[in-house]
């Protein structure tokens, strides 16, 4: 409490805090303890709220986000659609497609004839929740998930379609969403980084990823999200070099504080004291990030809940897993992209291998978190960034066909963190082309979640080159249906 | 608990006791409500944050019917109550502004709680009140009125000044309480010129030769000299490429390779032909539109073709031709102007006289070019530079482009701007989206800047006369504050990118003024420009910050001592290969692939292209300028990015500058700082130097000064006990000094060269190495 007390009164940049306090140098050590992102970097001079502080009551402390990088079909997952089968073929009613744009791919078609799923669907639990026959592992977990079938997006393409579900924005250099809940928040645990980002790719058509989506944008660059990779240096340039173990590097940068320290006291210079501090935290994250990516003390059980993959680094599995290690550590928003769900041709034979890597390790967060308690306050989410046609693109067949890009409805899931689990939210028509209940748009995604973590969007706001800007920019209503 | 709870009782102490500092310090800033009140400075700032939203420029989102931005509109009868007017000048109580802003009648109270802005603070509301009672006059935004070149003001320290700069600096010092640090010393006066002039640091020599120099023109003749090095053009050209959005790759979602690279060659050229900043930016904007325009003002002009082109098969081509457009609307805006222009695409600016019609009027001169949205997607040579787009050949590489540096023989293409036969129309597009066509449009710029001559033609080289005419308020002042920011590391105008009028107020508008108007009449002089600021004593001055100017100007705002800045990307790389002598200094050519962690690319990749894998160069391009490190936009290099380089995404006319625990890591542990460690020892070593001397010599090539006896000895000592812990273990000598990179030793390994490499690391890590001091 006393931290986040103190990060109250200090969203003002070192410099003035420690001159106009006029406190001695001396005190910098005993302020960094008790607040360990003090030096963190410069806040801006105004914010619309306290960092730290949520505006109310938050519901989830934590993010895990698993995106399904290239836009997953909803017509073979979670949007049952018989009648698509019935009309296997038949040409897609004009009065359904209502003139709607078409990406380049499929404008030129001379006919949009209508597909269904290749997978059969089966009801699941208690909530006889529909779910396609290719994710055996995450229709067992259906009562713990809130699926929402009616997301829609503005963006018709893969950049501007993800780059607006992780910043608000389908152009431009706006914060990522975790560094928003990062600048909102900070930071729970003082040797992590508040906003983790781990990649993956399946077998399926891939689309690639930006670092600009996990980019702080305007915000401070402590915000950015710290991409995690497998392999020996899981944060970039974090292991030591041949033959410098933990005792040398101690002793080296002892000696360093020391040289600085002079420097310190010859100019008075508060950044000099701010840069020995971050080289603490630096020696620290070289002892906290290889022990939380280490798996090894992981027990049996847990081994064969995510699938043995998650031994491997890099894949989905050990993401999952190692997303779950994050949150249990108090990083605040964990980003997952997993790359291969652009099916535009070949769909019946590729989205099935594409399903199974991320099938088993996606419920498998889910029952984990449960069973330790940490599902309640842990927001996990999964889904991509637009759907996929009803209709085929490319050459026709029962059991080979594509889909194009479709952001008029597709469908996403989110669980835990004050969400409503086993509720099916939204509603598409019979040919899943158009919403017809409960729509939810991409800023109204955004203000739940920004909810969830107890703040309101319209406040949660940073003032950049004269205007104060938002995740949610100037829209977006929580979606207070789903809330528990 | 109890120690808990004492904490907890400071910590709250502490928050109020800044919030009461803040409160009174912001006050005082305001020149409290005494005195006159200033429109532009005081008044103003308040209005357009906590009014216009709703009562300003934005038509389409007015309350009520009421604008306060515009005098006349303040003073009539108010739409909703005739009787009453918003602003009733001399008299607070009749006027309703007052009235309500200073309401407790929380459903009278504006800004209403509703618009999430807070309530105006006693000192603002004091302010409004003291400028109705003395006439609520209004005045131009001072951005939009010409500079003019004001006497220096009188002083009263008036040996202090060595130019006109000094004596705008020292008046608002003396008016605040302060006095100016003395000079630097010479060895770090050095160091800043050579850094802030060609991005590169002083060799020992140089610094001996300088510290021994006591002639009185020795400063100057040493600035002269560094101006004239080519490394000057590279140092001016790194800021230059952020606001050109320069990279090596297209964007988006493949970001295949292109080859824009000749551009920047220019670009370097240009500032080290000290090329008139008139001339260099309407080469750039319209130098396909000269008379018989050479294949040089034609490559200039790829500075508008910089901008991200999508190679995504299946988009809509006129929805990214017109993103194409609004990104040069955006960029004149951002760089030339100053003004974000890109809030008025979607609707008329909220705070800044510039309409959704302004936007598209100046968007039509960018318009017409022959080009379409998506021309190929992912492909070779042929896909590499966008249509339109000039062959560079081997004559022109003997000829007018012959400061390219182009060694291989491959036919080489470079995008630049060529309109088409016929004018395409341009339209206001409602809500900014592409298919959405409004009123049709015809070239043009905004009259609250300055009307567009009738006598200028209505393409991009008209708008280029418009830009430099003599009563363009913005575009001198933008550029001379822009080369202040990048040497004293704060612009004039802190908000380099918004002279608007939700951007801050310049610090000392009539030095701004001055240095406008003085770069505007001495031809556009760049060297000028920044040899007057180097020369100034503002400038020269040490960087001590005393407790009580720590206190006074935490912001230094008021430059009483000189800024201890962390450099840029670019120079914490140029400092550590220079440093060590890895450094090879060649201008230009097709960027180059350094050490990189394994892995970044090939994870965030389509898997199309050119760029899906990351293959490092190897021998000399592993020793390049940071300027010349390869930039995909997707993903930049890290170690450039983590000390907050550009993504070159969009126009960026500021970086910020962060201190973070990454930034550690990367002295800590890239191997670019790790083999100039060893390179650098290795030098040292066969140098056969007493130690004491070798770790002076190391620290005059990383820090350029003598270490004093304090660090000396702390060196020494370190020294000491790496040497002696390598001498009894002499199996881990071979790690230290062999394992990184494609450096070759000249000496064998030993436990000197690893102990003289551990101690060079602790050199590099140091605070100093890396800032400007």
């Amino acid at each position: 409490m006393e931290n986040e007390l103190l990060q109250h009164g200090l969203n003002i940049s070192r410099r003035k805090f420690l001159s106009r306090l006029s406190i001695g140098l001396g005190s910098v050590a005993l302020g960094s303890l008790l607040v360990p992102d003090l030096f963190s970097g410069a806040a801006e001079e105004e914010a619309g709220f306290m960092p730290g502080i949520p505006h109310f009551a938050p519901k989830a402390k934590r993010v895990i986000y698993l995106f399904q990088n290239g836009a997953p079909s909803q017509l073979e997952t979670f949007d049952y659609k018989p009648v698509l089968n019935k009309m296997m073929g038949q040409d897609l009613p004009e009065s359904i497609r209502n003139g709607q744009r078409l990406t380049g791919m499929t404008s030129g078609q001379k006919s949009f004839p209508l597909v269904g799923s290749y997978y059969k669907f089966n009801q699941h639990g208690e909530s006889g929740t529909w779910v396609s026959e290719i994710f055996p592992h995450m229709s067992k977990i259906v009562d713990d998930l809130c699926i929402i079938r009616s997301m829609h997006t503005e963006a018709i393409n893969h950049d501007p379609a993800l780059t607006f579900f992780q910043t608000g924005a389908q152009q431009g250099n706006r914060p990522s969403m975790g560094s928003w809940v990062s600048y909102g928040l900070g930071t729970e645990n003082k040797n992590l980084p508040a906003f983790c980002v781990l990649l993956s790719r399946g077998k399926g058509n891939g689309q690639g990823v930006y670092s600009k989506l996990w980019s702080n944008g305007f915000l401070d660059s402590i915000h950015q999200g710290v991409q995690f990779s497998s392999g020996e240096n899981p944060i970039l340039y974090l292991q030591d070099p041949a033959g410098m173990d933990r005792a040398a590097r101690r002793k080296m940068l002892d000696k360093v504080a020391e040289l600085n320290d002079i420097q310190l006291k010859h100019f008075g210079d508060p950044e000099i004291a701010a840069k020995i501090q971050q080289y603490e935290m630096a020696y620290r994250m070289q002892t906290a990030v290889p022990e939380i990516m280490d798996v090894s003390n992981e027990s049996d059980d847990i081994v064969k809940l995510y699938g043995s993959e998650c031994l491997v680094p890099g894949t989905f599995a050990a993401n999952c897993l190692l997303a779950r290690k994050l949150s249990e550590n108090g990083v605040r928003f964990i980003q997952l992209y997993h790359q291969g769900w652009d099916q535009h041709g070949n769909l019946p034979n590729e989205m099935r291998g594409q399903a199974k890597d991320v099938d088993q390790p996606s419920a498998a967060l889910i029952t984990d978190l449960k069973q330790r308690g940490l599902l309640d306050e842990t927001l996990v989410i999964w889904g991509g960034e637009f759907g996929r046609t009803n209709y085929c693109q490319g050459k026709f067949a029962e059991d080979n066909y594509g889909r194009d890009h479709h952001p008029r409805c597709f469908t996403i899931w989110m669980a835990g963190g004050g969400i409503k689990p086993g509720m099916v939210y939204g509603e598409t028509d019979e040919f899943g082309y158009n919403i017809v209940k409960n729509p939810v748009h991409v800023n109204d995604f955004h203000a739940t979640i920004l909810n969830q973590l107890g703040f309101d969007h319209e406040r949660l706001t940073y003032r950049f080159q004269g205007r104060r800007y938002r995740l949610t920019d100037v829209a977006g209503h929580v979606v207070r249906d789903i809330l528990t | 608990m109890r120690k808990i709870y004492i904490i907890l009782l400071l910590c709250l102490l502490c928050a109020a006791a800044i919030f009461t500092t803040r409160y009174f310090f912001r006050s005082a800033s305001g020149a409290a409500a005494s005195g006159k009140i200033s429109y532009n400075f005081q008044v103003r700032p308040i209005l357009s944050d906590k009014c216009f939203n709703c009562h300003g420029p934005d038509a389409n989102k007015r309350e009520a019917g009421l604008r306060l931005d515009i005098e006349a509109e303040a003073y009539k009868a108010l739409k909703e109550n005739p009787q009453a007017h918003a602003i009733v000048p001399g008299d607070p109580e009749k006027s309703e502004v007052f009235l309500r802003i200073s309401s407790t009648d929380s459903s009278q109270r504006m800004p209403p709680p509703s618009s999430n802005l807070p309530p105006l603070t006693e000192a603002e509301i004091a302010i409004i009140k003291k400028w109705i009672e003395q006439g609520g006059k209004y005045e131009k935004h001072w951005a939009f009125v010409p500079p003019v070149k004001s006497p220096a003001p009188e002083v009263e320290h008036t040996d202090w000044p060595a130019n006109e700069i000094d004596f705008f600096v020292l008046q608002k010092m003396e008016q605040h309480g302060l006095a100016p640090n003395e000079e630097a010393d010479k060895e770090r006066l050095l160091r800043r010129i050579s850094l802030d002039l060609t991005g590169l640091p002083p060799t020992p020599e140089e610094i001996d030769a300088f510290v021994k120099n006591t002639a009185p023109d020795a400063y100057e003749k040493k600035i002269d000299e560094l101006l004239s090095r080519s490394a000057y053009g590279e140092r001016m050209a790194i800021p230059w490429l952020d606001v050109a959005r320069y990279a090596d790759s297209h964007g988006y979602q493949d970001d295949n390779y292109r080859t824009q690279w000749p551009w920047r060659d220019w670009v370097i050229h240009a500032f080290n032909e000290n090329m008139p900043y008139d001339k260099f930016v309407t080469w750039q904007l319209a130098g396909d539109l000269l008379p018989d325009a050479t294949k040089e003002q034609l490559l200039a002009t790829g500075f508008n073709r910089n901008h991200k082109i999508t190679e995504e098969g299946g988009v809509i081509d006129e929805e990214y031709r017109v993103e194409y457009v609004v990104d040069r609307t955006n960029t004149l805006g951002t760089a030339f102007l100053g003004m974000t222009i890109e809030c008025a695409k979607c609707h008329d600016h909220k705070y800044d006289p510039v309409s959704q019609k302004d936007f598209f009027q100046l968007s039509a001169f960018f318009n017409s070019i022959k080009e379409v949205g998506l021309e190929s997607t992912v492909g070779g040579p042929e896909t590499f530079a966008k249509n339109p787009r000039m062959d560079i050949t081997k004559e022109d590489l003997e000829g007018v482009l012959n400061f390219m540096n182009k060694t291989d023989t491959h036919n080489l293409q470079v995008s630049i701007m060529k309109d088409m036969d016929t004018v395409r129309k341009t339209y206001i597009l409602s809500r900014g989206n592409y298919d959405q066509h409004a009123e049709e449009v015809t070239a043009g710029t905004p009259a609250a800047i300055m009307s567009y001559p009738d006598s200028l033609p209505k393409n991009r080289l008209g708008l280029s006369k418009w830009l430099f005419h003599p009563q363009n308020p913005l575009t001198a002042r933008v550029y001379v504050n822009r080369v202040w920011q990048e040497i004293f590391g704060r612009g004039i105008v802190k908000s380099s990118g918004d002279f608007g009028m939700q951007g801050e107020l310049p610090s000392n508008p009539e030095l701004l003024d001055w240095l406008a108007v003085d770069f505007r009449e001495n031809g556009w002089n760049i060297k000028r420009l920044v040899k007057q600021i180097c020369m100034s004593a503002t400038y020269r001055q040490s960087s001590v910050i005393s407790p009580e100017k720590l206190k006074a100007d935490p912001e230094n705002i008021y430059l009483s001592y000189s800024p201890r800045i962390r450099m840029n990307a670019e120079m914490v790389r140029d400092l550590v290969l220079s440093s060590s002598g890895l450094l090879r200094p060649i201008i230009g050519g097709p960027s180059v692939k350094p050490y990189q962690p394994p892995g970044l690319w090939e994870l965030a990749t389509s898997g199309r292209g050119l760029l899906a894998n990351y293959r490092q160069d190897h021998g000399d391009k592993l020793y390049r300028r940071g300027m010349y490190t390869f930039i995909k936009r997707t993903v930049p290099p890290p170690s450039m990015m983590i000390f907050d380089a550009s993504n070159r995404d969009l126009c960026e006319v500021k970086r910020s500058r962060t201190n973070t625990p990454l930034q550690a890591l990367i002295m800590m542990n890239d191997p670019t700082v790790l083999e100039s460690s060893i390179a650098l020892a290795d030098l040292l070593v066969a140098g056969k130097q007493q130690t004491n001397a070798s770790i002076t010599s190391a620290f005059m090539r990383i820090i350029n000064r003598r270490p004093d006896q304090q660090e000396l000895d702390i060196l020494l000592q370190y020294w000491k006990e790496q040497d002696d812990y390598f001498k009894a273990h002499p199996e881990t000598v071979e790690d230290v000094v062999t394992e990184v990179g494609e450096y070759k030793l000249k000496s064998p390994p030993s436990a000197d060269l690893a102990a003289m490499t551990r101690t060079i690391q602790v050199i590099y890590n140091m605070d100093e190495a890396i800032t400007k001091t």
